[in-house]
């Protein structure tokens, strides 16, 4: 029973890797890595933490990631039948799936009128999260220990006391001509 | 028997429409509580941090609706915290619109000018100032810039920031860390605080009744202080006077579920909602360009790279807010910074089709980030918002600990509301993208519907007791004693940043709202001077 459970949680691991990394993708963490895609030559949504933010009791979410990934595997299957394609059986069905495809079935899971498509809205809208705000780390050591996220938007480092500050802001001159109906307070007339 | 708690007039929500109306009735002899939903919150407490449980979750509230969601505040100060202190008035056009329903749609009473002193009131408080072009961003000195190449106006955005206290940080909209910003935590509510007023944070409130006196009883839950999906506790108060200002996500649906025990609510109670025909474009400047068609250059030697520094829009186009064009052609277009998670995610890759708001070439443009230029839109939408049955607690099903839920409004934009931000959007498009300087695409709508932070109208105020919720004094028709005085009653959208005429119309509201307290036993008066902004120190938790 052991091996079936952790063989269940590679399944949903692997799962939603590959959802994230179709969300934001990445390079491969090894050769042999299928979860993710391999489109990308510098880190994605699954190295920034996916699984860590969709996993943070605070999301609301990780109660449902089991049903969300047997789901998604659900649909690959429908999916790969649709399309004629088939599956490799060595990985779970949306892992089976190639980039432009896990692509197409994501489109479509989120797309308005789908009957689910809140429950893949929210899990893009983590594993997005978790590159461009990384929000199971506290922002300034998330930049400091080189979150690959916060590091390839180039998000600025803070100050010795954890505050941004940006003492240089302003090009400082007049840029353009104000409207001429405005107030004296600024305000349109 | 079991004496329940009571008071002379009980808010709910302490944004501007609360913290205003608590000061004025605080100052003239009433006794004053206010209900506010969220955490109490200060200075020091406003993190500079994206870690689900800071302060940046704690103090905000997103919704999901279908077809429509809403961000406001979740803290005492509400949207006031939460806002980016832009701060003009609107425009004169905007108080003689007729909308979808063919005649004016604002209480005959109520005009620019007729509003002129109770804006003047509200900027002495605050105060609101013109900015300087040296106080000006870089993102704001681009957008005007490239307004002026494209032969347009551009206008430094009215705003309530000490700039002398502004670090340009960036982090604003998730309250000030260093006391810059002026919210109703500097002003409004510490002089209702000092004339007694009780703040009581984490109360949630749920539905009103009616007593046999005629006055009401408040029906509220205690929130837990990090998941706000437990309740704690609960508890009631009676008042003879009850303000609601909750905010226009919130406020209709209070009302909603209080309409089996107070009857039924009028017409325009959870109708005519507007998202201000809010509308986000995404802008990837192309730096070169810039620095060679517009000769800008920063002291580093970048030309621009600075979408994370700034504070909030700061540069307005203000060359469609103009009275002479039709309906739904009247726009502003303002230079907004809006921080990674949900801004990020709904931002779509310029010039390509189909889903562009994921997959590897959005990633690409999320490492060109220091680049973006985002352009904030308000137009003129339909009021076509309808919000359907409450949820069991609170405006929403909350989703996360914080932050997240799925509320019951619906909104599917009308023909001329999609017009209008067609016309909108191909305008910002126009001068972004002349002679190279940048490509743009807007926000999608497909994956959480149209997107407001600035909610209107569901409650709106009006002649029209078909098509309004309140006269035109704030108070619920066929419910003497209960007042709105939140962005609810705005009756439409107003093509600018609606913060200070929400303000405005609360000043407004004050007299009636005292006159009906004292026809109700209460011994208020009206007069108070204004709260002094400059003696007036930060509002604390410690305070209650």
């Amino acid at each position: 029973m052991g091996a079936v459970a952790e063989s269940d949680d590679q399944v949903q691991k692997s799962t939603l890797e590959a959802f994230a990394d179709t969300i934001l993708p990445g390079v491969k963490r090894s050769p042999d890595d299928r979860a993710i895609a391999g489109v990308c030559d510098d880190p994605g949504a699954v190295e920034a933490g996916a699984l860590e933010l969709l996993n943070d009791p605070a999301t609301g979410v990780a109660a449902g990631l089991g049903p969300l990934s047997q789901a998604l595997n659900a649909h690959a299957v429908a999916y790969a039948g649709e399309h004629g394609l088939s599956l490799d059986e060595d990985v779970p069905p949306f892992v089976a799936l190639d980039y432009e495809n896990r692509v197409a079935l994501v489109e479509r899971l989120t797309s308005p009128g789908h009957p689910e498509q809140s429950g893949w809205v929210l899990l893009a809208m983590f594993s997005n999260m978790a590159f461009d705000s990384a929000a199971h780390l506290s922002t300034g050591e998330a930049i400091a220990n080189g979150h690959p996220g916060l590091l390839q938007m180039g998000f600025a480092k803070p100050d010795s006391d954890g505050l941004w500050r940006f003492p240089d802001f302003s090009y400082g001159r007049e840029l353009a001509k104000r409207h001429p109906e405005t107030t004296e307070s600024g305000s349109p007339a | 028997m079991s004496a329940v708690e009571s008071t002379d007039v009980l808010i709910v929500g302490s944004g501007f429409g609360g913290s205003i109306t608590a000061y004025h009735l605080a100052a003239g002899g009433a006794k004053v509580v206010v209900l506010e939903r969220g955490p109490w919150l200060e200075g020091k407490d406003f993190d500079h941090d994206y870690l689900l449980g800071k302060s940046y979750t704690r103090v905000f509230d997103f919704v999901a609706g279908d077809g429509m969601s809403v961000l406001g505040g979740n803290c005492v100060g509400g949207g006031s915290v939460v806002y980016f202190a832009a701060l003009p008035r609107a425009p004169r056009y905007v108080f003689e619109r007729q909308g979808s329903i063919g005649r004016r749609v604002w209480p005959a009473a109520i005009t620019r000018d007729t509003l002129e002193p109770w804006y003047d009131r509200v900027s002495e408080v605050l105060p609101v100032s013109q900015q300087s072009w040296n106080d000006i961003s870089y993102a704001g000195g681009l957008w005007a810039a490239a307004c002026n190449h494209s032969g347009h106006t551009a206008n430094p955005v009215p705003v309530g920031i000490d700039t002398a206290k502004c670090t340009n940080c960036n982090w604003m909209m998730a309250g000030c860390r260093f006391d810059a910003k002026r919210s109703m935590l500097f002003n409004y509510l510490p002089a209702a605080l000092s004339h007694g007023t009780e703040i009581r944070p984490l109360h949630e409130v749920q539905k009103i009744s009616r007593n046999e006196d005629g006055g009401y009883r408040v029906h509220y839950n205690n929130i837990d202080e990090v998941d706000y999906r437990v309740a704690t506790g609960s508890g009631v108060i009676d008042a003879k006077i009850v303000i609601l200002a909750a905010g226009a996500g919130a406020t209709p649906v209070i009302l909603q579920r209080s309409e089996e025990e107070l009857g039924a609510m009028p017409h325009g109670v959870g109708r005519y909602f507007s998202g201000n025909g809010e509308r986000l474009n995404t802008a990837i400047i192309n730096e070169e360009r810039v620095g060679e068609v517009l000769g800008l250059r920063r002291p580093n030697g970048a030309v621009y790279e600075a979408n994370q520094i700034g504070k909030g829009p700061v540069v307005a186009c203000w060359d469609n807010v103009d009275g002479s064009k039709p309906e739904y052609s009247r726009f502003s277009m303002e230079q907004l910074y809006f921080p990674p998670g949900l801004g990020t995610i709904l931002a779509q890759v310029p010039g390509k089709s189909g889903a562009t708001w994921f997959g590897k070439e959005k990633k690409e443009m999320l490492k060109r980030w220091k680049s973006w230029l985002t352009i904030f839109l308000m137009t003129e939408d339909d009021n076509e918002g309808v919000f359907g049955p409450p949820p069991p607690t609170g405006n929403a099903y909350r989703i996360s600990q914080q932050m997240l839920g799925k509320g019951p409004l619906r909104y599917d934009p009308t023909p001329n509301t999609l017009r209008g931000w067609a016309e909108a959007d191909a305008a910002a498009k126009e001068i972004l993208e002349k002679d190279g300087l940048a490509t743009v695409a807007p926000w999608t709508n497909d994956l959480v519907g149209a997107y407001t932070v600035h909610p209107l109208s569901s409650c709106r105020i009006g002649d029209d007791p078909a098509t309004s919720a309140l006269d035109d004094r704030h108070e619920l028709r066929g419910h003497p004693g209960i007042f709105v005085t939140d962005g609810s009653s705005v009756p439409t959208a107003l093509t600018v940043n609606p913060a200070l005429t929400i303000a405005a119309l609360a000043e407004r509201a004050v007299p009636g709202i005292i006159e009906a307290a004292r026809s109700r036993g209460v011994d208020v008066t009206y007069g108070a001077p204004l709260p002094n902004a400059a003696a007036s120190r930060p509002v604390t938790g410690s305070a209650a």
